[in-house]
């Protein structure tokens, strides 16, 4: 059997995120997944994706909330807690910083039927994330960074 | 004219691993199976599902002299973490399957999930490859759509 190599392991905890980002994931239950210590965990997962692991978590939630807002009527607050967040004034905040507008300025924006619905899930999760967010820790409820 | 697609390359870091999960977890049938000793010992090696004899997929160890050893590495370092998804496969009943490759010890990146083109999930064989498993629904996107602009 070949030896497994450390990418494999990282990416055992980034697919962790975007399967389970509406839970409260933390540096350690990242680590734990890749089976590293967290501080080489997050060096590593930096080096080999181009940013950490919070930016990661959090770009997956406002990717999810975007999704949400333009293909439900699900309220803000209960979109706000179904990707992760715990507080809609948190949620806002975020969203409008690293999206540009409200969330439902966005909604109005781009609700409703789009060539966007033509795209599988798994394109659309992998095009529609903005990498790289998160410089500002304003979401208090994760410390994967 | 091009009339099908019949091979389709996959990386794999050990190719006695890579065949043991294609045949035992996936359920793929061996194709070919040759070590070329007149290649230096190269191992063709091909499967694919019993129901679909004419589409291969070609698993590839990434080892000179095809490609050298430090392209190799990148190669391999690329399909580790996650960057080369190879495809989709197709099921009759998507939730069936997935519970059935689940048994067997299959890393699910992504549950069985409905959506406009069918019921949708994700998975990696050991190396960090990426398939993806549709149960397809014939569908019409305005329907679709139209579905969706007023809250359905």
């Amino acid at each position: 059997m070949a030896t497994v190599r450390l990418e494999r392991h990282l990416l055992r905890a980034r697919d962790l995120v975007d399967s389970r980002y509406a839970e409260p994931l933390d540096l350690p239950r990242l680590a734990q997944e890749a089976h590293v210590s967290p501080r080489h965990f997050s060096r590593s997962f930096r080096r080999v994706f181009g940013e950490t692991p919070y930016q990661y978590l959090l770009s997956r939630r406002l990717e999810r909330a975007r999704h949400l807002l333009r293909t439900t009527e699900m309220t803000v607050a209960e979109i706000c807690l179904e990707v992760g967040f715990t507080s809609v004034g948190s949620f806002t905040t975020t969203f409008s910083r690293h999206v540009g507008v409200s969330p439902t300025t966005f909604r109005k924006a781009y609700g409703g039927p789009s060539e966007a619905d033509r795209i599988p899930l798994c394109y659309a999760m992998a095009w529609a994330r903005r990498a790289g967010v998160g410089a500002f820790r304003e979401d208090g409820a994760s410390s994967a960074g | 004219m091009i009339d099908a697609i019949s091979h389709v390359n996959v990386w794999v870091d050990d190719q006695e691993e890579a065949k043991a999960f294609y045949t035992e977890k996936l359920g793929f049938e061996v194709r070919e199976d040759a070590t070329l000793e007149e290649f230096g010992g190269y191992r063709w090696l091909t499967v694919g599902p019993p129901g679909q004899p004419d589409v291969n997929v070609i698993l590839s160890a990434a080892i000179p002299p095809a490609i050298d050893a430090d392209t190799a590495k990148q190669v391999m370092a690329l399909v580790n973490q996650g960057a080369m998804g190879p495809g989709i496969f197709r099921t009759e009943d998507c939730r069936k399957t997935a519970k059935e490759l689940q048994e067997r010890g299959v890393e699910f990146t992504q549950e069985p999930d409905a959506r406009f083109y069918g019921v949708d999930a994700g998975f990696r064989d050991p190396f960090g490859n990426e398939w993806r498993l549709v149960q397809p629904i014939e569908y019409d996107l305005e329907t679709v759509q139209g579905a969706e602009a007023n809250g359905g």
